[in-house]
């Protein structure tokens, strides 16, 4: 229980300071920003209360707009995936083979991790781009840099998630 | 009543979930317009003091450039000095009353320590706040150009409205005429700015240099910005016209923060004569 708090509160401020002091400075082939911390919804266990991982989700993103200042843009997009992960979740994994107490990202096939981690990264960078664009004469950016950037971070989660969790 | 408090019960996590939504979405439409982004800002004392230390190590390995910058400068300021000299021998000192002397302008150095011009709206934290003098709604330059407005601060940061913004419009004029425009942003190459509203009239060549314009209270008349990298005439109008600027905005290190100490005289006045 204690070892999961702490866990979870260890991860939060890891992600923040290597998102806002490493990648947002990455500007790799002079644009792409990977946006990481969303790593730390697609790990938060499931079987923990909603409203609590609602807020913090929330939190976090607005942690990441206090550094970037950036409104409540980041806040937004990753509330919303932390609301539609469940879903998106059941939707992947058929409901039967669904263990809901004893749920790992690990544990599940590496396609539907995948699926799920792209749906979710691809939704949440789409609601980044639209809010910090904030008109629709801008569609083309808004859709070339979800794409690019969606790619990006989906690459570094999975690198990520396979070199710093272990599989039980 | 029941039925209420059963609705509730139902639908709490989404009820949770748009109110949050709800509040991230007010903190966007505050950041979108231009200062009134007062609460998320990276103007407070823990993202700043995080993106100073962060910074100090940074700076160590920006020592050989920041050497080249100040020798440049000094060089500058050596050769106007001497100019000065020069006029004084002509007596022509003379002329000059006290009026003249009067200082309009101060300036303040600051240590850029986050930056960003990846994004549609770019902003950049510095290391003075309201405790060395720094308010909002002063022009940041450095020996190169023109960086941005100062918009949030705190007792000892303060964030600045880069010009790579969506809000940000700055007077800005041709140097060999006195046709004057509104520099803008459109999000793409972070090296290239665009000068809307040029009248017809204006001459325009490539490599035209685009200083700022005395209209605005906030920068002092002719900072060098850039030159014209390439210009459409349609329609007997100047569709867009793009600039190249002097400044690297991906790499920037020390700037100086323009304080106008007769701004508030000149808003008044233009105040009045606006209700007349």
């Amino acid at each position: 229980m204690n070892n999961s708090i702490l866990k979870n509160s260890f991860r939060f401020i890891l992600l923040v300071i290597v998102q806002v002091l490493v990648l947002n400075n990455l500007n790799l082939f002079g644009f792409l920003n990977p946006m990481i911390y969303i790593i730390w919804v697609f790990l938060f266990p499931i079987r923990k209360s909603k409203s609590l991982f609602l807020i913090l989700s929330f939190l976090l993103g607005l942690t990441i707009d206090f550094f970037s200042n950036s409104g409540g843009i980041n806040a937004g997009a990753t509330l919303f995936i932390a609301y539609i992960r469940l879903p998106i979740l059941q939707a992947v994994l058929k409901k039967s083979d669904f263990d809901y107490l004893l749920f790992n990202l690990r544990a599940i096939s590496f396609g539907k991790a995948f699926t799920f981690i792209s749906i979710l990264t691809f939704i949440h960078h789409f609601i980044i781009f639209s809010l910090e664009y904030f008109s629709f004469n801008s569609y083309s950016s808004i859709i070339y840099n979800t794409l690019l950037t969606s790619i990006c971070t989906i690459i570094i989660s999975i690198l990520s998630i396979i070199l710093f969790t272990n599989k039980k | 009543m029941q039925q209420l408090i059963y609705f509730f019960r139902k639908f709490k996590y989404f009820l949770l979930f748009v109110l949050l939504e709800i509040v991230a979405f007010i903190f966007t439409i505050q950041h979108h317009s231009y200062h009134k982004s007062k609460f998320i800002n990276s103007a407070n004392s823990i993202t700043g003091g995080i993106y100073n230390s962060a910074n100090s190590v940074q700076e160590f390995f920006q020592l050989k450039k920041d050497n080249r910058l100040l020798i440049e400068e000094i060089t500058t300021l050596k050769n106007s000095i001497n100019t000065v000299n020069i006029n004084k021998t002509r007596d022509s000192f003379k002329l000059y009353n006290s009026d003249k002397f009067r200082q309009k302008y101060q300036y303040t150095f600051a240590k850029v320590i986050n930056n960003n011009f990846t994004n549609r709206n770019n902003t950049l934290t510095i290391n003075k706040g309201l405790n060395q003098g720094v308010t909002s709604d002063l022009g940041v330059i450095n020996s190169n150009g023109i960086i941005g407005v100062t918009n949030s601060t705190s007792k000892n940061y303060t964030t600045v409205l880069s010009i790579l913004n969506n809000s940000s419009k700055i007077n800005a004029r041709l140097k060999n005429s006195n046709h004057f425009g509104t520099l803008t942003w459109d999000g793409e190459d972070y090296n290239i700015l665009q000068l809307i509203d040029i009248p017809r009239q204006a001459q325009i060549k490539n490599g035209d240099t685009i200083i700022t314009g005395g209209k605005s209270a906030i920068f002092p008349e002719g900072i060098n910005i850039g030159i014209v990298n390439s210009f459409k005439f349609e329609n007997n109008q100047y569709k867009t016209i793009n600039i190249e600027l002097f400044n690297d905005m991906s790499n920037l290190g020390y700037v100086q923060i323009v304080k106008n100490l007769e701004r508030t005289e000149q808003l008044t006045l233009e105040k009045e004569s606006a209700n007349e």
